[in-house]
């Protein structure tokens, strides 16, 4: 089957690529453009690994064809830092031991800032809800959860 | 909260640095076991059984291999029969025949989801394609799904030849129960007589995946010359080395594994399903090949623990004391044999003093999954029997549960039925802490309730090796043979420091490929913190005395007058004569003008694992119309020995507890009467979220275990044993009703209050 020719923007940069019709986003962003960051840990929308931006909205990448991207503006893992200035929920995620095998990381990490650009003082039982869809089996959710207040407070704190 | 019976002066020991690994975390770029792509790359895909248990009659492949794009097609054809023989694999045994027949399946299919066939093609849709056009002719079986009925004299037999072990004289008809597994101390008839109070009840667990959020997944390439190249995610990749080299007919020499950043393992991650295949594609089709398992794959193919049945039997006197355990388990052990049926009868009743202890084991196959190690294996299962009934004891003798505990508590000294004598150990300590814990004597509202619950584990040593070069700026490079699952480089970057008095930040741990390191055996068991830990010491103590020989060397005085101390060389003395102390930077500096550069190695099989001990606490509430159960408190305590890394310490700490609340409420595979997995995927099998916890406590109790210098003593496994037990006292202290099957999901517990039992 012949491949489809795609024109997006991928975190900031104009980004072309030709997929497969049945390939996700997700595996576009993996395979053909090779941004590993977003990773695939069931692909059927249950874990949240795969978690991207799309025109600002947070998806699950495995859930979107590489198709549907057209013309619209993926947000990935890869542009969460500013240059070498890591984004305060990465910079918090690692003060406070937030992460242990790391493959859910990225997912949370985009849910996270998804949260707090909609909602920037949201209490514990709103951030466990936001993030009910990303699954991690290493932490028990304890530092991530407490992770992502710290950072919301200290970014209330900065803007204030 | 920490607690320690001894004031240490530690500057890194103890501290929670950032972890070195951390940033390439938290930006996407840590490459996993299915972010390698190299050139040529072919796509590996495994076709697997829809029966669980069949005969295969014959398999055409030539319709895949037909098939433009497709570069290789394997079977059993392409798999050397093994001989029937036993290694140690983790805390579990192999069986490399087995391995060989569950890698894919020879003659007979013996699970849903059993691999069949594989195809490795120049891409995803291709393969997938090729694998439809694969011709199966399978003769269905009858099959076995549960443990008791796979016990049953007319039960399905899986394996024609398993004649059972460990009992005399061996059968003459074959059966599905590999061994039988025994302890015994004391005399349990003379202790049952002495009781005022006997309870005995029978329990039920389902199997329960590790369910690591990273599926399984391979890169390999074989060269022309017979060497090869594996890149993987796995807790053991020297135990990958030795299985595929194996299976593979190789020398050890000609295969080069590296261990990928591991998306968790639990023990999932210790043996090998698709590392093998992705071996056998490469060498077939001349190219490499990635082979990545999908999560339907993961669960009907890989893991998980086993489930079981168990009978439990405790006397106690008037006043509290145990005066006999008695105990029979049955844990199945999937297809193959070899579940962890001799840590789990060995740990029932070890976290108590007494005398009189029998327990029995079978170690019994049915057509599911072969059971992988996962996280204490087997200790859960038998623990979750044996407190639930204490918890019971202690509300008939209305004596406080932790009291009752304290009673009884293996301490120092104390001869534990499965072996040993105790040496120091904290889980009197622990009691204590979660005793004067404020959640334990915080109020509770209606239809709540809480429970206490213990948990044993040995933690274990074992071979490990570690090397340290000092690099021309002082700075340090330290390799270890273990895969970090969780934070380890952290902790072995902070022994190294606090040994050498330098900066943790100056240490660089990388996890090396088995070509540049010597043998370390696999992460698991809550070993690597202490046995590998040991040997970057031992490694760090090495470059003290190098450093101070090479100071010795620029002073023109003998090694014994210089002193190595907060990562300097000092003259020890007045006598030693009068010099300027000289730095690891000053001495790095100078290496090649003192005798070149300055690196070492140690490799060592650690001795002395030091037991680990906890206590939980769980309040729950109960919903008495849906039967829903809400953890709304739980605090676990611990005690670790010494925490290296603290943060890391008390997440492996939440981490467990929580696959432990997950195993008690949740999580079981569901079968159909066909013998399918119905519930393949994380939208039915359902593991905790986020919503469903609230924060989890910890209490980091520290008895040093003499036998590290640090006093290290592991604490991965220790956190999952008590959740189920503390859960379900708690329900029963919620709403008087004993759960005795696990998961204590709604539907049951909805069912145990309308049966009001």
């Amino acid at each position: 089957m012949a491949k489809m020719h795609v024109s997006t923007t991928v975190n900031g940069e104009p980004t072309e690529f030709l997929c497969e019709p049945q390939q996700t986003i997700l595996d576009v962003l993996r395979d053909e453009l090779r941004l590993t960051g977003s990773k695939e840990g069931c692909s059927t929308g249950d874990c949240g690994a795969c978690s991207v931006t799309m025109d600002g909205r947070l998806v699950c990448s495995c859930l979107v064809l590489g198709a549907e991207a057209e013309g619209h503006e993926i947000e990935t893992i890869e542009g969460m830092a500013d240059g070498d200035t890591l984004h305060p929920l990465q910079q918090k995620f690692l003060e406070r031991a937030a992460l242990q095998c790391g493959i859910c990381t990225p997912g949370f990490l985009i849910a996270a800032k998804s949260l707090l650009e909609r909602n920037p003082n949201p209490s514990e039982t709103e951030v466990r809800y936001w993030l009910a869809g990303n699954l991690c089996r290493c932490t028990g959710y304890d530092k991530i959860i407490r992770a992502v207040l710290e950072c919301a407070a200290d970014m209330r704190g900065a803007s204030a | 909260m920490t607690m320690t019976s001894e004031t240490k002066d530690y500057k890194w020991v103890g501290t929670s640095p950032v972890r070195p690994d951390g940033n390439d975390k938290v930006t996407g770029r840590a490459m996993f076991g299915a972010d390698l792509m190299l050139p040529g790359m072919l796509v590996g895909k495994v076709l697997r059984s829809p029966h669980a248990h069949a005969t295969i009659k014959s398999i055409d492949t030539s319709k895949a291999e037909a098939l433009p794009g497709v570069k290789a097609v394997i079977t059993s054809d392409d798999v050397e029969d093994m001989e029937s023989a036993w290694v140690a694999a983790g805390e579990l045994q192999l069986n490399y025949r087995d391995l060989s027949y569950n890698v894919m399946a020879n003659g007979k299919v013996l699970y849903d989801g059993h691999a069949v066939a594989a195809v490795a093609a120049t891409s995803s849709a291709i393969a997938n394609a090729a694998l439809d056009l694969i011709d199966v002719d399978y003769e269905v079986l009858p099959h076995v799904i549960d443990v008791e009925e796979a016990l049953e004299p007319d039960a399905p037999i899986l394996h024609d030849d398993m004649f059972t072990e460990g009992v005399t004289p061996t059968p003459d008809k074959p059966s599905n129960v590999f061994k039988e597994f025994d302890i015994a101390l004391g005399d349990v008839e003379a202790g049952f007589a002495k009781a005022d109070l006997i309870i005995e009840r029978k329990f039920k667990s389902a199997p329960v995946h590790q369910g690591y959020l990273e599926p399984h997944a391979a890169v390999a390439s074989f060269g022309e010359d017979g060497q090869a190249e594996l890149w993987c995610c796995t807790q053991g990749h020297f135990s990958v080395r030795a299985y595929c080299a194996k299976l593979l007919g190789m020398d050890i020499a000609d295969l080069r594994v590296t261990a990928s950043e591991i998306g968790g393992g639990f023990g999932g991650k210790t043996t090998v399903y698709l590392e093998p295949v992705a071996l056998m594609l490469s060498r077939k089709a001349g190219k490499p090949v990635r082979a990545v398992m999908t999560r339907e794959d993961v669960f009907r193919a890989s893991g998980p623990t086993s489930g079981a049945t168990s009978w439990v039997k405790v006397g106690v006197t008037n006043d509290g004391k145990i005066v006999a355990g008695e105990a029979i388990f049955k844990y199945q052990a999937g297809a193959f044999a070899g579940s962890p049926i001799g840590p789990g009868c060995m740990c029932a009743y070890a976290p108590y003093d007494i005398e009189n202890v029998k327990v029995k084991g079978y170690d019994v196959v049915t057509n599911r999954p072969k059971v992988a190690a996962y996280r204490a294996p087997g200790a859960p299962i038998s623990e979750h029997a044996v407190e639930s009934v204490l918890d019971e004891i202690s509300k008939k003798l209305g004596m406080d549960p932790i009291e009752l505990r304290e009673k009884n508590a293996a301490r120092e000294g104390t001869q534990a039925a499965y072996g040993p004598k105790f040496g120091p150990i904290g889980f009197a300590d622990t009691l204590a802490a979660a005793k004067a814990h404020p959640h334990y004597s915080a109020p509770l509202g209606p239809n709540q309730g809480r429970g206490v619950a213990s948990g044993f584990w040995f933690n274990i040593g074992g071979s490990s090796s570690a090397t340290v070069n000092v690099n021309e700026d002082g700075t340090l490079a330290l390799a270890t043979g273990s895969p970090d699952i969780g934070g380890s480089r952290a902790s072995m970057a902070i022994m190294a420091a606090e040994t050498l008095g330098i900066d943790a930040t100056d240490v660089r741990p990388i996890v090396a490929d088995t070509a540049s390191i010597a043998y370390t055996f696999l992460t698991g068991g809550s070993r690597v913190t202490f046995a590998t830990g040991m040997a970057v010491i031992e490694a760090s103590k090495k470059i003290a005395l190098e450093l101070r020989e090479r100071a010795a060397k620029t002073w023109d005085i003998s090694v014994d007058a210089v002193v190595w101390e907060d990562g300097k060389a000092t003259p020890a003395g007045a006598n030693a004569g009068e010099f300027e102390p000289l730095s690891l930077a000053d001495l790095a500096a100078k290496m090649n003008q003192t005798g070149g550069p300055i690196s070492t190695a140690v490799s060592l099989n650690a001795e002395g694992a030091g037991p680990g001990f906890g206590t939980h606490i769980c309040d729950v509430e109960v919903d008495r119309e849906t039967g829903a159960v809400k953890i709304l408190r739980y605090t676990a305590v611990q005690d670790c020995g010494q925490a290296i890394h603290k943060a890391y310490v008390e997440g492996q700490i939440q981490g467990g507890a929580v696959q432990g609340i997950g195993w008690a409420l949740n999580e079981e595979y569901i079968y159909n009467d066909e013998g399918r997995l119905e519930n393949a995927g994380f939208l039915d099998y359902r593991i905790p979220v986020a919503s469903d916890l609230p924060m989890i406590d910890t209490v980091i109790v520290e008895v040093a275990n003499p036998n590290h210098p640090y006093g290290v003593r592991g604490v991965g496994e220790v956190p999952i044993i008590p959740p189920m037990g503390t859960v379900a006292n708690a329900i029963d202290s919620a709403i008087g009703i004993r759960m005795t099957e696990l998961p204590m999901s709604p539907p049951k517990v909805l069912a145990a209050l309308d049966n009001g039992s």
